[in-house]
C-alpha cells in the first residue's frame, strides 16, 4: 500500500534528550550506524581468529598459545562470527535499516520501537557470544556447523565449559532480534511507500532486502529449533540428536537420536543464509553499477523475477551441503538439479550487470571499482559452486580445501567486496562528506588482489585431496612439503589484507572531519535517498512533504533530458 | 587502465595456472575416474563462461570510460538477447548435471558381489571387521561397546563368531575386485577418504554409511578422516594396502576372529587394548610427541608439569593419567584427554606393563 497524503503533517517526534537521539534511538538511520559499528567491531574479532588459524598453517609452531584445541576454537568462532554477526546484522541491520526508509520515502520504519528493541537484543546475543571467551575452557570449538554429538560432548575443545551453551543462547536471542528487525522490513516495504513507489519501481536494493527478510523469517526458525534442541541433549541428556555413544572407555547415558537430523535442520536454515548475505550484495552492485556506470540497470523485471526464483528455489537445495553425510543417497539426485537450476537465475543478474556497462558511460570511481572486482570474485566463487553442486564432481571434493577456496570467494570476499563498494557509495548520505579517493584506491587494491591470491591457490590443494580443519599435515604422506610453503604464502597475503582493513577503518575516522563536503548528492544518484531537503537527512527524512515518485530508479542517461540522471521523483514535465 | 590491466592479468594466469600448477590430482589407483573426468568437464565448461563474461567486463571497462558530456545507450530491456542467454546458460547446466548424475548414479549403485568389509571410526583411530567364512556379520548394539568388545558385537550371535577384526590403522584388499565398505562410527562424525581412490562417506553414530570402489593400483594408501571430530581430526589417519589376492588371504589369515579375542586374557595385552581404546591416536610408541606425549622411553623419567611441578612417570602416575587424565597434565598440552574411569585393574596393570616395555 502506497503512503497517502494523510501522513503528512502528522508530527514527526523530534527525539528530546541525548539518549534519546544516539544511545536509545529509534530513528531508523541511527539504528543502522549502531548495527553497523557493532558488526563491524565483532567482525575485526573474527578477522582476528582467521589470522591465528593463518599462523598456525603458515608458519606451525611459532605461537606455542595456538595449540590443536585453540585452532578449532578459532575456526568455530570465526565463522559463525562472520556469517551471523557480522554479515547478516551488517547487511540487514546496516544497510536495510539505512536504505529502506529512505529509498521508499517514508518517514521511518513501520515500528521505529521494536526496530530499537532489535538492535539492543541483536548487541545483547553479541555480548553473550563475546562472553563465551572469558569462561574456563573457552568458547567451543565444535566447528561453525555445531554438528552434535561432536558439538555437546564433553573433550571437544571449549567443550567441557559453557562455551556450547553460550554459542547457542546467543543464537537463540541473534533470531530474536532479527525477528524483530525483519517483520519491520517487511511491514515498512509493503506499507510505507511513498505515492508512486509501486513494487516494480523499487530499486533493487530493496528487493533484495526484502527478499532477503523473507528468506531469514522462514529460515531461521530451523535453525532456532535445533539450537534449542541441541541445548536440550546437553542439558536435560535428551536425545534427539545423540545416537549410543561409546566414549573414554564407556557407552554414554544417550541412545537413538539421529546426528543427521541435525544437519538437516542446520543446513534447511544454512543454505537460504548464503541467500541472506548474497541478495544484499547483489542489491548494492545493481545500484552501484548502474549509477557509476551511468546507464539504467538492463532488464529490471528480469532481475525481479530472478531474484524471486532465487529466492524460492533457495529453500530446496539445503541438502547439497550433505552429499556424503550418509543421508539416503538418493535424495542427490534431488538437490543436485534443483542446485544447477539455481545457478540459472543467478547467471541471469551476472549477465545483465554486464550487459549494463555496454555502451555505458563508465566513472572508475572506488565504488565502481568494488562492483567490478565483484563480478570477477563472484564470477570464479560461483562456477566453482557448480561442482560442488553437481553431486558425483562433490565427491572427492568434499570436504577439501576446494571448499574453503570456494564459499570465502563466494561468500566472504564478493559480499565484502560489495559491502566496502556500498559503504564507499553511502558514506556521502550518512555523514555529508566524501571518503578520501587515494586511501580507498589503496585499500581496493590490497583487498581485491590480496584476497584472490589467499584463496584461489586454495582449489588446486583441494583438487590434491587436502582435507580442511586440519590443524596441520604434517602426519599425511600425500601433502607435499610445497603445500606447506603455499600455505605460508596465504598467511602473509592474508596479513597484509588484514592490515589494510585498518586504512578503510582510518579512512571513516578521518574523512568524518577532513573529508570534501559531498553536497545533497555527489554521485548524480536517482534513488530517493539523495533527494532529502537535508544532506544529512534529519529526523523524519523529508521535512514538511513526503517525496512523490514518478518513475523507476534507473533513468540514467534517459533521451530528451539534458542532465544524465533523472531522479525520481522528478515528474516528466520538469525534465530539462 | 589500472583495472584493465589488473583484471587481464587475473584472467589470463587464472586460465594458464590449470596448466602449470603444482598441485593436481593424485595418482588415480580406483575405479573411480569418472569422477575426475567430470571435474574436467566442469573446469572446461566454467572455464570457457569465466573467460567469457570476464573478458566482456574488460572490454567494456576499456571501451566505455566516462567521457564528459557523453550519454549512455538506454535500453532498459532487450527481451531477445535475455531469452538466448537463458537459453545458453541451461545447456551449460544441463552438460554439467547429466555426466554428474550418471556418474552418481554409479557411485551409490553398490555391487552385489563385491567383498565386504565393515569400517569403524572412533576418536581417532580407524578399525575394520571382515564377516568371516559365513559372510554374514555378527549383530552389532552400541550398548555392547566395551574395552574388551571394541565392535560391540553381539557375544551370543553365532553369526558373529568367525568375524575377522582388524584392530589397527591398516587394512589390507584384494587388487581389482570390487569391495564395499559398510561404514560406521563408534562416537562423533567422521569420514572415510581415500584422495587417491576419489571415494570419501561419512561415518555416522548410530547408523551406517555405504562406500564402494575397486583398487586398480598396488600400494599402500593413505586414509584421511575428512569431517572434523575433534582435537586429533588432523591426526586420525589411517592405511590401506592393496595387495595381490595370495597376499591378502594369507594376510587376512592371521587376523583374529571375535571368538578368539573373545577368550584372549587381559595381562600381557597392553598394546592391544591402548589400540582399541584409541590410546594410540595420541600417544605414539616410537618417540614422536602427538596431541599427547609419547610412550616410548618415557617410563622412569620425570615430566614438567603445566603447574610448573615435577612428577615421576611411575605406574601410580600413569594409572592416575589414564583414569583421571585433567589431574596432572603435562607442560604444551592441552587438557582433552577423555577420562577411562570403568577400565578394570587388570586393563590398566597390562597398559602400564606395555608401556614399561617400550621403555628399554
Amino acid at each position: 500500500m502506497e503512503q497517502g497524503a494523510n501522513y503528512e503533517g502528522q508530527p514527526i517526534h523530534e527525539p528530546t534528550g541525548w539518549w534519546s537521539r544516539y544511545v536509545f534511538s529509534q530513528d531508523h538511520k541511527i539504528i543502522a550506524l549502531q548495527y553497523i559499528t557493532v558488526a563491524l567491531a565483532i567482525g575485526l574479532t573474527g578477522m582476528f581468529l582467521s589470522l591465528m588459524m593463518r599462523m598456525q598453517l603458515g608458519f606451525p609452531g611459532l605461537f606455542e598459545s595456538i595449540d590443536a584445541g585453540s585452532y578449532y576454537q578459532d575456526v568455530t568462532m570465526h565463522g559463525m562470527i562472520m556469517v551471523i554477526y557480522l554479515l547478516t546484522a551488517l547487511f540487514l541491520g546496516g544497510f536495510g535499516n539505512y536504505l529502506i526508509p529512505l529509498m521508499l520515502g517514508s518517514r521511518d520504519m513501520a515500528f521505529p520501537f521494536v526496530n530499537m528493541l532489535s538492535f539492543w537484543v541483536y548487541f545483547l546475543s553479541v555480548i553473550i557470544l563475546v562472553s563465551s571467551f572469558f569462561v574456563e575452557s573457552g568458547p567451543t570449538g565444535a566447528g561453525w556447523t555445531l554438528y552434535p554429538p561432536q558439538s555437546i560432548l564433553e573433550g571437544t575443545p571449549g567443550g567441557d565449559g559453557a562455551g556450547i551453551i553460550l554459542m547457542l543462547a546467543s543464537l537463540a536471542v541473534f533470531i530474536i532480534a532479527f525477528t524483530m528487525g525483519g517483520l519491520n522490513y517487511i511491514t515498512t516495504v509493503l506499507q510505507s511507500r511513498a505515492k508512486g513507489m509501486t513494487l516494480m519501481r523499487m530499486p533493487l536494493i530493496i528487493w533484495c532486502i526484502f527478499l532477503a527478510t523473507f528468506l531469514g523469517l522462514l529460515a531461521f526458525p530451523a535453525l532456532l529449533v535445533g539450537a534449542i534442541m541441541l541445548i536440550f541433549d546437553r542439558v536435560l541428556e535428551t536425545s534427539f540428536f545423540m545416537p549410543e555413544i561409546f566414549k573414554g572407555g564407556e557407552v554414554l547415558d544417550y541412545g537413538g537420536g539421529s546426528p543427521v537430523l541435525f544437519q538437516h535442520l542446520f543446513w534447511f536454515f544454512g543454505h537460504p543464509e548464503v541467500y541472506i548475505i548474497a541478495l544484499p550484495a547483489f542489491g548494492i552492485i545493481s545500484e552501484l553499477i548502474s549509477c557509476h556506470a551511468r546507464k539504467n540497470i538492463f532488464g529490471y523485471n528480469m532481475m525481479v523475477w530472478a531474484l524471486i526464483a532465487i529466492a524460492g528455489i533457495a529453500f530446496i537445495v539445503w541438502a547439497h551441503h550433505m552429499y556424503v553425510a550418509g543421508m539416503n543417497p538418493y535424495l542427490g539426485f534431488f538437490f543436485a538439479t534443483t542446485t544447477l537450476i539455481i545457478a540459472i537465475p543467478t547467471a541471469i543478474k551476472v549477465y545483465n550487470w554486464v550487459i549494463t556497462l555496454w555502451d555505458a558511460n563508465i566513472k572508475m570511481t572506488v565504488p565502481m571499482l568494488y562492483c567490478l572486482a565483484f563480478l570477477i570474485t563472484f564470477l570464479i566463487g560461483g562456477l566453482t559452486g557448480l561442482f560442488l553442486g553437481n553431486v558425483a564432481v562433490d565427491v572427492p571434493l568434499s570436504d577439501t580445501y576446494f571448499v574453503v577456496g570456494h564459499f570465502h570467494m563466494v561468500m566472504a570476499v564478493s559480499p565484502f567486496l560489495a559491502l566496502y563498494g556500498g559503504l564507499y557509495h553511502w558514506y556521502p548520505s550518512v555523514t555529508g562528506r566524501m571518503l578520501d579517493d587515494t586511501l580507498g584506491q589503496i585499500h581496493f587494491w590490497i583487498t581485491f588482489v590480496g584476497t584472490y591470491l589467499i584463496y584461489f591457490p586454495m582449489h588446486y590443494i583441494g583438487f590434491l585431496g587436502v582435507p580442511r580443519r586440519y590443524y596441520s599435515n604434517e602426519q599425511y604422506d600425500f601433502i607435499p612439503q610445497s603445500v606447506n610453503d603455499l600455505n605460508q604464502f596465504i598467511t602473509i597475503c592474508a596479513l597484509i589484507v588484514g592490515a589494510s582493513q585498518f586504512i578503510l577503518l582510518y579512512n571513516f575516522v578521518v574523512s568524518l572531519y577532513k573529508g570534501k563536503e559531498a553536497g545533497p548528492n555527489p554521485w548524480g544518484a536517482c534513488t530517493l535517498e539523495w533527494q532529502a531537503l537535508e544532506s544529512p537527512p534529519g529526523h523524519g527524512n523529508w521535512g514538511e512533504k513526503l517525496p512523490v515518485v514518478y518513475r523507476w530508479p534507473y533513468d540514467y542517461g534517459l533521451p530528451g533530458a539534458t542532465a544524465d540522471f533523472v531522479p525520481q521523483n522528478v515528474p516528466d514535465e520538469q525534465i530539462t | 587502465m589500472a583495472f584493465v590491466i589488473v583484471a587481464t592479468i587475473i584472467v589470463i594466469g587464472t586460465v594458464l595456472w590449470n596448466a602449470v600448477s603444482p598441485w593436481w590430482f593424485t595418482p588415480l589407483a580406483s575405479n573411480w575416474g569418472f569422477l575426475d573426468t567430470t571435474i574436467i568437464i566442469s573446469l572446461w565448461v566454467c572455464g570457457v563462461a569465466f573467460v567469457a563474461v570476464s573478458g566482456f567486463i574488460i572490454y567494456c571497462v576499456l571501451k566505455f570510460r566516462y567521457k564528459e558530456g557523453h550519454k549512455a545507450q538506454y535500453q532498459p530491456e532487450n527481451t531477445k538477447l535475455e531469452v538466448i542467454l537463458t537459453v545458453v546458460t541451461t545447456i551449460g547446466v544441463v552438460v554439467l548435471l547429466a555426466p554428474g548424475l550418471i556418474a552418481w548414479n554409479m557411485y551409490i549403485d553398490l555391487p552385489d558381489d563385491a567383498l565386504e568389509v565393515e569400517g569403524v571410526g572412533q576418536q581417532w583411530v580407524w578399525t575394520y571387521r571382515f564377516p568371516g567364512e559365513d559372510g554374514i556379520y555378527g549383530n552389532t548394539n552400541g550398548r555392547l561397546f566395551s574395552s574388551k568388545n571394541t565392535f560391540g558385537i553381539d557375544p551370543n550371535d553365532p553369526n558373529g563368531q568367525d568375524d575377522i577384526l582388524i584392530r589397527s590403522a591398516e587394512v589390507h584388499l584384494p587388487i581389482n575386485e570390487k569391495v564395499v565398505f559398510q561404514l560406521r562410527s563408534k562416537d562423533v562424525l567422521h569420514d572415510f577418504y581415500i584422495p587417491q581412490f576419489r571415494a570419501k562417506m561419512d561415518l555416522v553414530p548410530g547408523q551406517q554409511s555405504n562406500l564402494w570402489f575397486e583398487p586398480t593400483l598396488l600400494g599402500t594408501y593413505e586414509v584421511a578422516c575428512a569431517e572434523y571430530c575433534g582435537t586429533g581430526h588432523y591426526a586420525m589417519r589411517g592405511l590401506i594396502t592393496v595387495d595381490t589376492r595370495e597376499d591378502f588371504d594369507a594376510w587376512l589369515a592371521e587376523q583374529p576372529t571375535f571368538f578368539e579375542t573373545l577368550n584372549e586374557g587381559v595381562e600381557g595385552n597392553g598394546k592391544q587394548i591402548a589400540q582399541t581404546l584409541g590410546c594410540v591416536a595420541c600417544h605414539s610408541d616410537d618417540g614422536v610427541n602427538g596431541i599427547g606425549p609419547t610412550w616410548k622411553n618415557t617410563f622412569g623419567t620425570e615430566r614438567l608439569l603445566d603447574t610448573g611441578e615435577t612428577v615421576v612417570i611411575d605406574e601410580a602416575y600413569i594409572k592416575e593419567s589414564i583414569v583421571n587424565p585433567v589431574a596432572k597434565i603435562g607442560s604444551g598440552y592441552a587438557p582433552v584427554m577423555p577420562a577411562y574411569a570403568t577400565l578394570s585393574e587388570e586393563e590398566l596393570d597390562a597398559i602400564t606393563d606395555y608401556i614399561k616395555t617400550l621403555s628399554d
